[in-house]
């Protein structure tokens, strides 16, 4: 079956020819106009329309937007913050980066509507440290829609008032889970909260209640109030509502981000059609299809079970190439569509110098407040080093699956399972790899294969 | 059987045993309650949650309730309400009751959870028991013989970080002990509002320190070495001095104010170690300051007075001076807010013996407060002063009125009780102008210039009782014996006080008692507020006595911790 054809709605003007980033631009291919619309209508309104979209966040968890603004204490009679996570620290993910760079505007009038939909007073941009030029895009970019009365003070003439500020993080993947980033954002050492009690709805930034959506998702609200939540529950699929962007990297002929309408389209189809197959001569050996914390799949391997279909089950019988990419299929499989980066490996790639690689990021990164996540991810991070650049040993594989089984579900975020799924999928799959490694050391590399760090 | 319970109890189940206990308990001091140990590094009761060592993880269900009719669903297997075990581990520190809530601490999963943090915790960890005063009073070694593998899987590098930082004068820190738990960043931050501490990096490789250019230098600093889980945060004083369990134990008060807080002195062969806060949330929760964990120093100070004189002998030159000055007011007596309510109480028998009831006077000691655990009043006992009744009104830091009489030539004979009348206003002078007879501990001008000097003990060699800021009364225990040549307070002031009985009449009164036991009879008798406490029967945390005779006095006390200065106080019920 061909591929479908991408339906960018959020990526609409990236990388078209002539189409700058400044709010004159934005004005001129039709910006502004929803929040314009928007300041008429009532909150309520606009907070049902994201309920009935069925929006499910784009940070990586899949939460349903609307459900995450229900739970925002508004009794409290404290402020509500919104905070936008443009942390985007997931490796393999690089979506967010392109509309705050090409589209800024698009974003904050994303975020406009939000705020205005939640009565929210103050906004906060949160950017990856790393990311300093998107950081001067967007301070530009908010600048001159505070001057154009789409920010600020009493926006488009009405009584509203809300401010954006842009804060820069420090450059630490924990940043993006919301809870640290709340912390790096108060100024302090970004240790993910304790939840409960501290539920960002109720307890967030400052004590307040705050909506914390990463950029992608405040984009697709712009939609949804500009067609309302009906009309994009017919994007995509059931459950799986609007578009997906896919970030591809790796071994793949075409990499680059392309925007589909979710589960339309199957990893085969990603793979394949649109981004040109495995590079000359080569195989595909796996894929890692939600950012690398997700659990790796191995083309050849088969998955069986029921699902729903409308409303009946179903069986199904896929492989990789198989999958839908939504989020429910890949849930079903047991990875997770996640923040859609997908890492694509040849056979070229051993899997021990890949797992190396991951669990050095992850060791790198564990913010170090919880035991098992901390010394985890350091001591598989320790293992497979050594298997790579000292003597592995045939127990290796063991060992690390059991460190990896201790961490998951123990931890206060979810750095815990992010840490340990590479090592548990990477062991379940490849085991075979592992144990036959401390052989494959002696033999020479195959041609293409990339140098190790 | 389980009371039924109260509005604002909550009924759990625990391990299969209901107990009902207090909204906002949270699961581990709920199972404390039911004997059920749930091992805990980084949860601290007087300190924020932060849940972040995960070791208190436990196996936690609700009762199952219909969503729909919100009604409970009953298991028909055993005719009670369903419980929805939650699949994976929660925090016990960070979990409140909630009504009906089960929690497991002994199941399968609860019990592999914690073997995982176990051995997280110690891949890194140096395992230098041996040589870490920690030893034996670590929680890291008792939970391993719990939850520990007994070999080490981990054949990798361990991770290096600084061994011997000084975070200030007092504290000395082993980096790669530290499991950072960071109780002693919560602490400086939540209790001594210093915040100080803190870890930089990231990680396995994040290390407590100090922020640049600052140090862990209150006086509060100590208290981190005694929360400290590990062996990480180590007092540069008792470090590497003694293994903690050849130490005994002796609880005591605090003698460097009115607070009282509650301490342990720990010793050994007669020689004290250190000391310690005892926990005590109606006075000092578990903190004590570092400025009376120095006080014991003084125990062997080469100052220290001893005589090689028999006491009697001393007693009878004593009796000798005081019988050479008969004349009615020749003899005033200084007693001491830092003596005992047993030394004050025999110290106003004296003075009765010396008709010197008119010319009694006390020494204030008055300081800044901080608020915490130092209160104004540097003296720990002027309450018991108040209600033994050796004064009737508050101290004053100057004895003019003893100055003034001794200049008249009234005053011949001064007793002093451990107080060095140089520092409260009489000059060489008027020193040179009376004898004296001087009850102490240490040498100073008084004791230089008295006709007889009577060595003491200090309040770690004796027996006794304070009365604190709150009118709680408190007994602290001989932790060492005093050095030869010194004797007991209580048995040099009875013996005082015959001699001078001795003197006015020709029948002597019946034997003062000086044991405790005994004195407290008359205490009780004498004293109608301490009337219903025998030593014997009062309570480690104390027991607080009706100050409404006192309340109108203007004490010198602010506000510190668990203390309002004008707080009304409770009666005492026995």
């Amino acid at each position: 079956m061909a591929a479908p054809a991408q339906r960018r709605i959020i990526f609409q003007h990236i990388d078209e020819p002539g189409y700058s980033n400044d709010l004159a631009c934005y004005v001129r291919n039709g910006g502004y106009e929803v929040l314009k619309k928007s300041v008429t209508r009532p909150p309520a309104e606009l907070i049902d329309e994201v309920k009935k979209s069925g929006l499910r966040g784009r940070g990586g968890a899949g939460f349903p937007c609307g459900v995450k603004w229900g739970l925002v204490d508004r009794k409290s009679g404290k402020p509500i913050y919104l905070i936008v996570n443009a942390d985007e620290s997931e490796p393999g993910t690089f979506k967010d980066r392109y509309i705050m760079h090409q589209d800024p505007h698009q974003l904050i009038e994303g975020t406009m509507i939000s705020c205005f939909a939640n009565n929210v007073k103050q906004a906060y941009i949160y950017i990856r440290g790393e990311m300093p030029h998107g950081a001067r895009i967007l301070e530009k970019a908010i600048a001159e829609a505070r001057a154009a009365g789409f920010v600020g003070k009493n926006i488009l003439g009405t009584t509203y008032s809300c401010d954006i500020f842009v804060h820069r993080g420090a450059g630490a993947y924990i940043c993006g889970e919301e809870t640290g980033l709340i912390e790096s954002l108060e100024g302090k050492r970004a240790n993910p909260r304790i939840k409960p009690p501290y539920f960002p709805a109720v307890l967030g930034l400052y004590q307040c209640p705050t909506i914390v959506n990463n950029v992608e998702t405040l984009c697709h609200v712009k939609y949804i109030v500009e067609h309302g939540g009906d009309a994009y529950t017919k994007v995509g699929t059931p459950n799986n509502t609007g578009t997906r962007i896919f970030c591809v990297s790796g071994h793949v002929q075409r990499p680059g981000y392309y925007e589909f309408e979710a589960g339309k389209i199957t990893l085969g189809q990603l793979l394949y059609e649109v981004c040109g197959g495995p590079l000359p001569g080569r195989t595909f050996k796996a894929v890692i299809p939600g950012g690398s914390s997700a659990k790796i799949l191995r083309f050849g391997e088969r998955f069986k079970g029921k699902r729903k279909v409308g409303a009946e089950m179903v069986d199904y019988d896929w492989g990789v190439e198989d999958v839908p990419m939504d989020f429910d299929s890949l849930g079903m499989i047991g990875t997770m569509g996640g923040s859609g980066g997908v890492i694509v490996m040849d056979d070229t790639v051993n899997m021990v110098e890949a797992l190396a690689n991951i669990n050095a990021f992850y060791s790198h990164e564990s913010c170090g407040q919880c035991t098992p996540c901390r010394e985890g991810s350091l001591w598989m991070k320790k293992i497979t080093t050594r298997m790579v650049h000292g003597q592995a040993r045939n127990e290796d594989a063991a060992l690390l699956k059991s460190v990896a089984d201790q961490i998951p579900g123990r931890t206060i975020c979810a750095f815990g399972e992010a840490c340990s799924w590479p090592t548990q999928s990477f062991i379940a799959k490849f085991g075979d790899e592992f144990k036959q490694y401390p052989e494959t050391k002696k033999t020479a590399k195959p041609a293409g294969a990339h140098e190790l760090v | 059987m389980i009371a039924p319970p109260k509005p604002d109890l909550v009924t759990v189940n625990i391990d299969g045993k209901e107990i009902a206990v207090p909204k906002g308990t949270n699961v581990i001091e709920a199972a404390r309650l039911v004997n059920v140990d749930v091992p805990h590094y980084c949860y601290h009761p007087k300190l924020t949650i932060v849940g972040n060592c995960r070791m208190c993880l436990i196996e936690m269900g609700l009762p199952a309730v219909d969503p729909a009719t919100k009604a409970p669903i009953i298991d028909p297997a055993t005719g009670k309400q369903k419980i929805n075990w939650i699949p994976r581990p929660q925090i016990g520190c960070g979990t409140n009751v909630s009504p009906g809530l089960h929690v497991k601490t002994t199941s399968p999963m609860v019990k592999e959870a914690r073997e995982g943090v176990m051995e997280f915790l110690l891949i890194n960890h140096p395992l230098d028991c041996p040589i870490c005063d920690q030893a034996g009073e670590c929680k890291l070694q008792e939970q391993s013989t719990g939850y520990g593998r007994g070999y080490s899987r981990f054949i990798e590098q361990k991770n290096v970080k600084p061994k011997r930082t000084q975070l200030g004068p007092r504290v000395t820190l082993d980096d790669e002990r530290c499991i950072l738990c960071s109780r002693c960043i919560r602490f400086s931050k939540e209790v001594a509002k210093d915040d100080v501490l803190g870890f930089v990096d990231r990680g396995s490789y994040s290390t407590l320190t100090c922020f640049p250019g600052k140090q862990l230098a209150n006086n509060y600093s100590l208290n981190t070495v005694d929360i400290c889980p590990v062996g990480a945060l180590t007092s540069t004083d008792f470090r590497f001095k003694m293994r903690v369990w050849f130490l005994k134990q002796t609880n005591s008060i605090d003698p460097e104010s009115s607070v009282g807080a509650n301490t342990v002195v720990w010793s050994r062969e007669g020689q004290i170690y250190r000391v310690t806060p005892r926990r005590n949330d109606e006075v000092n929760d578990t903190w004590m300051a570092d400025s009376g964990r120095e006080l014991f120093k003084a125990v062997n100070a080469p100052d220290r007075l001893a005589t090689t004189a028999s006491i009697d002998t001393l007693v009878a030159q004593a009796a000798a001076l005081f019988k050479a000055n008969s004349t009615p007011g020749a003899i005033a007596v200084v007693g001491s807010g830092r003596s005992s309510v047993e030394e004050q109480f025999l110290t106003k028998q004296l003075a009765a013996a010396l008709n010197a009831t008119a010319s009694t006077h006390l020494v204030s000691r008055v300081g800044q407060g901080d608020k915490l655990l130092i209160s104004a009043d540097r003296n720990p006992n002027v309450r018991g002063a108040l209600v033994t009744g050796l004064i009737s009104a508050l101290p004053s830091q100057k004895l003019t009125a003893l100055a003034a009489a001794i200049d008249a030539g009234k005053i011949k004979v001064v007793v002093s009780v451990g107080e060095d009348l140089a520092a409260v206003g009489l000059t060489a002078a008027q020193l040179a102008k009376v004898s004296f007879v001087y009850l102490g501990t240490h040498v100073n001008p008084t004791s230089a210039a008295a006709q007889v000097v009577l060595p003491t003990l200090s309040v770690f060699e004796k027996n006794g009782t304070f009365i604190n800021q709150q009118f709680r009364l408190q007994k602290f225990a001989k932790a060492v014996p005093g050095p030869s040549g010194a004797t007991d307070d209580l048995i040099v002031l009875a013996k005082l006080v015959t001699a001078a009985s001795a003197r006015l009449s020709s029948a002597p009164l019946a034997a003062i008692p000086s044991d405790l036991g005994s004195l407290w009879k008359l205490l009780a008798a004498e004293v109608p507020v301490l009337g219903p406490i025998t030593y014997a029967n009062l309570p480690e945390t104390g027991l607080l006595l009706d100050a409404t005779p006192f309340v109108a006095l203007p004490f010198v006390e602010g506000e510190t911790l668990h203390f309002k200065p004008v707080a009304p106080a409770v009666a005492v019920t026995v």
